[in-house]
């Protein structure tokens, strides 16, 4: 599988008040083609930032990213507008993403225009194929304005906006994260959908590790700003080789009332990413943590087959 | 391939009730009553300032020594001055001045603050920074000075004061217009916009002006009013439009202040219109404002 995406050594910084805040310290990942890889983490763990910054809508301070063999780290302003189309981003809260003044109809033909497609015809069409594919009715939604819909239904606009220059990397930033429970299957399924119609790759950032684990062909977890773990779903869900992965999944609750809830879960707020730990960033909150943690960073590495993790005492070793 | 493209129906863009001017009016009417009422008021001084000739009974400049103060009759509606010219005449022929001048000084006002509101409050970072500072130091002249020494140099008339109140409420109501954008500017249909490649005129003219309509009419109705009083304080100073044009500030601050107790008509008339005038675009305005926005639909 090669990589369509890959991103190395990114970091973004934000200058707050004379400090640096590195959101995204130092992250090295790979998306395949046709590949769904979950990002997930806690709030406040640069998951969002580091989506942005690949799409250049934050530029890093450092690091490449580069998309299809380009660069895109090193384009200039108008050539990276020009590579927009071939790249897009899901929104977490649909209602907020569309524009309330504007209907629908121009709302998802608006990518087309920005591309310079003329024809009105053809934008129609394409416009009317795209939302049928979402499961909307073109008739009936183009003349409407987006406060008529509900969060669902926003955000299967959102996604027909989104696909409408079908593109081939599609970064979702928590998509059903703001959206009722009953509506999230609908939308992850469609996503699935989408995926398989337009042979998409997918970005996809959330912190509900079900959600994740229900999308995701590769997850990668990530904590202040570095990535923890990557692996393939299923073998990070068996058998987590990073302590804050552990955690994390034994944090997931129980859909029974006999089960007690898990008893070492990391110990209070993860800690302010303006001064972050020395060594290992997790070593504060870890039950494994000694005192090499605290003064070497662990390197991210394969310990098992296509499973990384950045540990010096990894689970999988005991 | 033909075939299939004829097939495709073309997609209905609008759906939305009062997108046309007609039916415009007909919610303004129905929905805002105050609102139709301002806006009744607007088109009754509109149509008297632009049919002044024929409706004035006398001259706006016909002295008549016979008749100096005499008060509200039949025969001169409104009374007359202490030139004894006719009020209900130069009132009618101020609204003419007074509406131009009005309309064209808030319309460049409002046009300059949304210009420099937008692209500052967009642009942000250093250039934002250049900019407001910009706005500061302009901000911090007083007016009068500024008017004073321009109207000096190019000589009174109504073209001056129009540019120079203009520019004068346009660059410190940019404050109002930025502020508005900076919170526009962070929400999510922007950044879609940004990460689908639009450029930035685009963005601006339909993304960030249409969510920022709400300040704007506000700005443009209340600057109306300004105007209006500015330019009776100008007459005032003789920096004006020169007498014997009728505006009705130089009405006013005219012979209105110097025969206030001895013929209180002289002040009332102009005064009343003044109020009258700005009162109908205040209420007109907040009503175009609800209307305008699309999720005030069908609501009241």
């Amino acid at each position: 599988m090669s990589a369509l995406l890959s991103v190395r050594n990114l970091v973004v910084e934000y200058a707050i008040g004379g400090k640096t805040l590195s959101a995204v310290a130092d992250v090295s990942l790979e998306v395949g083609k046709g590949e769904t890889l979950g990002l997930v983490g806690e709030s406040g763990c640069g998951k969002s930032t580091l989506g942005r910054a690949v799409l250049q809508l934050r530029r890093p301070t450092a690091g490449k990213v580069v998309f299809d063999g380009t660069e895109l780290t090193g384009l200039d302003a108008e050539k990276m507008r020009l590579m927009r189309r071939r790249l897009q981003l899901i929104f977490q809260d649909p209602i907020a993403s569309l524009n309330p003044r504007r209907c629908i109809g121009d709302i998802v033909a608006e990518p087309l225009i920005i591309t310079g497609i003329t024809d009105k015809a053809e934008r129609d069409r394409r416009v009317r194929e795209v939302l049928t594919a979402v499961g909307l009715d073109a008739d009936l939604v183009t003349g409407r304005l987006p406060h008529e819909f509900s969060g669902g239904q926003c955000q299967r606009i959102c996604i027909a906006r989104a696909l409408i220059l079908e593109p081939e990397l599609v970064i979702c930033d928590e998509p059903v994260s703001a959206l009722d429970v009953s509506i999230r299957a609908q939308i992850l399924n469609l996503l699935e959908d989408m995926k398989r119609r337009y042979g998409l790759t997918l970005l996809f950032i959330a912190h509900d590790l079900a959600v994740v684990k229900a999308v995701s062909d590769r997850i990668a977890v990530m904590y202040l700003g570095k990535l923890c773990e990557v692996g393939p779903t299923e073998k990070l869900f068996a058998q987590p080789a990073h302590p804050y992965t552990a955690l994390l999944l034994e944090a997931i609750p129980v859909p029974d009332p006999s089960v007690k809830p898990a008893a070492n879960v990391p110990i209070g707020e993860p800690p302010s990413p303006i001064d972050p730990p020395s060594g290992c960033r997790f070593r504060t909150r870890c039950p494994r943590a000694d005192a090499v943690c605290a003064e070497v960073v662990p390197p991210l590495e394969e310990i098992a087959d296509g499973q990384f993790a950045a540990c010096h005492h990894p689970l999988s070793a005991r | 391939m033909v075939a299939v493209a004829e097939t495709v129906r073309p997609l209905r863009r609008r759906r939305l009730p009062g997108s046309g001017t007609l039916s415009f009016i007909g919610r303004l009417f129905r929905d805002k009553p105050l609102g139709a009422f301002g806006f009744v008021i607007c088109v009754f001084f509109l149509f008297c300032g632009i049919f002044a000739d024929v409706l004035a009974p006398y001259g706006y400049n016909q002295i008549s020594p016979i008749n100096r103060l005499k008060p509200p009759s039949a025969q001169f509606w409104l009374g007359t001055d202490n030139l004894g010219r006719d009020m209900l005449s130069r009132c009618l022929y101020g609204a003419q001045l007074s509406v131009i001048i009005g309309l064209s000084a808030a319309t460049l006002a409002t046009v300059v603050s949304v210009l420099i509101g937008i692209v500052s409050g967009y642009l942000g970072g250093k250039f934002d920074m250049i900019m407001q500072r910009f706005v500061d130091a302009w901000m911090s002249f007083p007016d009068l000075i500024i008017l004073i020494v321009v109207v000096s140099v190019v000589g009174p008339g109504m073209g001056p004061v129009i540019v120079l109140l203009g520019l004068l409420y346009g660059i410190g109501g940019s404050r109002i217009i930025r502020g508005a954008v900076l919170s526009v500017r962070e929400n999510a249909y922007v950044h879609a916009a940004q990460s689908t490649g639009a450029t930035m005129p685009r963005i601006l003219w339909k993304h960030i002006l249409p969510n920022v309509m709400a300040p704007v009419i506000v700005l443009f109705t209340t600057r109306v009013g300004a105007v209006i009083l500015a330019e009776s304080g100008l007459a005032f100073l003789g920096l004006g439009v020169p007498p014997p044009a009728p505006t009705w500030g130089g009405m006013l601050s005219g012979s209105g202040r110097s025969f206030m107790y001895l013929a209180p008509w002289l002040a009332l008339a102009p005064g009343l219109c003044i109020t009258i005038v700005v009162y109908a675009i205040n209420v007109f305005g907040d009503a175009l404002r609800d209307l305008l926005d699309p999720r005030m639909r069908g609501s009241r």
